[in-house]
């Protein structure tokens, strides 16, 4: 499988390559990635470049299979994908959402200085480790019925705030105001519902985490202000983490569901994990109202972890957590998720059906569902790294808007596989060395954290330049771990 | 010398595993074995809870990702964490089989990291020299 990938891929500019659809008999439009040449290298050694080859077979699809730079290999679609398509002609596909319906991140800030927060740094990550479940078992704080499991699916955030979890405001900055219309419970399977139930505000594992962070470069300062940043030094809150056991579920149900329609309706696929079905059919409808309703579990999931966060750092520091620790939501944004939009497209307007699998939205100034507050600055877009290095706040563009469906990368990308990054690191007391380094980290066991460790992955500041260079996505601060809590 | 039950397949971004059996239901046993020690240290795990599972599908390979997705049920809505298995009956569409474990008790249990779902990458339940041989690669 040794393709030539720099000899195959066409250079556009610095940051653009086209794959020809002469590439693959099959394709309907090109592949267009986002990479500098230096990271092509690694880019090219997995399936990933096969995958937007792959994508671009799939009915309706509009301008490009795209791939963000954090590209890496997934299952049909590359994780990194982004893919529009017609809603009149096109498909819908669980392979291009991905399990983790709904996987994100989110930020807060804090008026605290990270000299305040060193001292308590110990209790503060120990207190989050205590009240916010992570890793393997361990069920959320609370208990809902499959009554309110269909309520938090239907009311996202906002079931969360109805029963004292967060404040009024932090709806505004959660992408859909944290509850996307159309959610469809009844399409939901039971075992699904009954796989999230007892895991609502709970981290999971994996890569997800809650980091405590602090600004240690800001490049717009006017764009940071706004989003509540006042400059290097502050402490902030990082969370990555998805809908959990209900998406999982929700995702296989309907791989079978579509596995079916796709023979059904002769969509003609190089990859059985493409399975998709016409976006207006049936299957397409369903799988679109479960999907939304496992999203909107995930917005929920991440607003009560926000919350006890909040505690936490209440109980532990002795203050306030919005009058004087100014605990607010920056944003929430998901990036594994598929949402009907509007498009122009060669000037026209058009609804597509957009795939993000591994990437964020990053809607520009002046958009209208970009919350007031981020109107002149374009939506908050956020991109973390690896527990070592450091995580970034950008923000959307109108050259996203134009020319990727408002999408920009979620992340950095895996380059070596858990049991490579293990043995590399044998023998390595990866908390220890993160300590050295004055990152306190807390997980449910410490013998995986070499599997996470930042030799394990491409590093986001890379990723990070060539979003801001190819004007996806601008760099407005770059935060660094100071505590983890990982699964 | 004889196949080991499972080995640990490698991949970028997440694990699989390749498991061996001398019959289908001991290859599916295994695989759920792989599946689950993936998860966790199996030896302190006791076999207090029993799970009854019966599963259908198109083919074997559809079957395995059934199996494997009940039992991972199990473990999210009642976290149960499974380390042995008996399969009683399998045929080409249609699995009837024993879990045994425990719940989940973060202190005492070795555990690693979660499966969050099991694929159709690379998936694969094939005959080979003397049994059956099954590959699959897990979301984690």
């Amino acid at each position: 499988m040794a393709v030539k990938w720099r000899e195959t891929l066409e250079k556009i500019d610095d940051q653009r390559w086209l794959l020809p659809k002469e590439y693959k008999p099959g394709m309907r439009v090109p592949g267009l990635v986002f990479a500098s040449e230096k990271m092509l290298g690694v880019i090219g050694l997995d399936q990933a470049l096969e995958q937007v080859a792959n994508v671009a077979f799939l009915p309706g699809i509009v301008n490009y299979s795209m791939a963000m730079p954090d590209i890496h290999w997934g299952y049909g679609f590359p994780i990194g994908g982004v893919a529009a398509m017609r809603v009149e002609d096109g498909v819908i596909s669980p392979g291009g959402v991905g399990f983790d319906i709904n996987c994100g991140t989110r930020v807060m800030r804090t008026s605290l200085r990270e000299d305040e927060v060193r001292p308590h740094l110990k209790d503060l990550v120990n207190q989050i480790f205590r009240d916010i479940p992570a890793g393997i078992g361990g069920s959320g704080l609370v208990t809902v019925s499959m009554k309110e499991m269909d309520e938090v699916m239907v009311k996202g955030v906002r079931w969360a705030l109805e029963q004292g979890y967060g404040w009024p405001e932090d709806v505004d900055a959660v992408e859909g105001g944290g509850a996307l219309k159309d959610a469809n419970t009844d399409k939901v399977s039971k075992r699904a519902k009954q796989r999230g139930a007892p895991q609502l505000g709970t981290l999971g594992s994996g890569n997800h985490f809650l980091e405590i962070q602090v600004i240690d470069e800001v490049y717009d300062g006017e764009k940071a202000e706004t989003m509540g940043i006042e400059g290097p030094g502050q402490v902030m809150v990082f969370i990555h983490c998805g809908s959990r056991g209900l998406g999982h579920q929700t995702c296989q149900d309907y791989l079978d569901v579509m596995e079916e329609a796709a023979s059904k309706y002769k969509i003609q696929l190089p990859d059985k994990q493409l399975a998709c079905a016409p976006i207006g059919s049936k299957e397409g409808q369903d799988y679109l109202g479960a999907m939304t309703a496992a999203a909107n579990f995930a917005f929920c999931n991440r607003q009560l972890i926000s919350h006890w966060t909040r505690q936490a750092f209440q109980r532990v520091l002795g203050r306030d957590a919005r009058e004087e620790l100014g605990m607010h939501l920056v944003y929430d944004v998901a990036h594994n998720i598929a949402k009907i939009e509007q498009h122009r497209v060669n000037g026209k307007e058009m609804t597509v059906c957009v795939h993000r699998k591994g990437a964020t939205r990053a809607f520009p100034p002046g958009h209208p569902d970009v919350p007031k507050r981020y109107q002149q600055t374009g939506q908050p877009v956020l991109v973390p790294g690896d527990m070592a290095r450091y995580s970034y706040i950008c923000a959307g563009t109108e050259q996203a808007m134009s020319e990727t469906w408002g999408s920009s990368a979620h992340g950095a990308g895996r380059t070596q596989s858990r049991h490579a990054a293990k043995r590399m690191l044998k023998g390595v007391d990866v908390a220890q060395r993160l300590a050295q380094r004055g990152i306190y980290v807390r997980a449910q066991n410490r013998g995986l954290l070499a599997e996470e460790a930042s030799e394990a992955y491409k590093d986001v500041a890379e990723v990070v330049d060539v979003l801001d260079e190819a004007g996806i996505a601008g760099k407005v601060a770059r935060m660094r771990p100071m505590g983890v809590v990982k699964g | 010398m004889p196949r080991p039950p499972f080995e640990i397949l490698e991949h970028t971004a997440d694990v699989g595993i390749v498991a061996h059996g001398g019959s289908l239901a001991e290859l599916f046993a295994n695989a759920a074995t792989g599946m689950f020690a993936i998860m966790s240290e199996l030896d302190g795990v006791r076999q207090t809870e029993e799970r009854r599972i019966e599963v259908e599908a198109r083919d074997h390979e559809g079957l395995m990702v059934r199996w494997l997705t009940e039992l991972l049920y199990y473990l999210d809505a009642e976290e149960l964490l499974f380390s042995r298995f008996i399969v009683e009956e399998v045929s080409e569409t249609r699995l009837r089989a024993r879990a045994f474990g425990e719940r989940i008790e973060a202190e005492r249990h070795r555990l690693h990291f979660g499966v969050k779902a099991v694929t159709r990458h690379m998936l694969e339940v094939t005959p080979e020299d003397s049994g059956y041989r099954a590959q699959v690669l897990f979301d984690i």
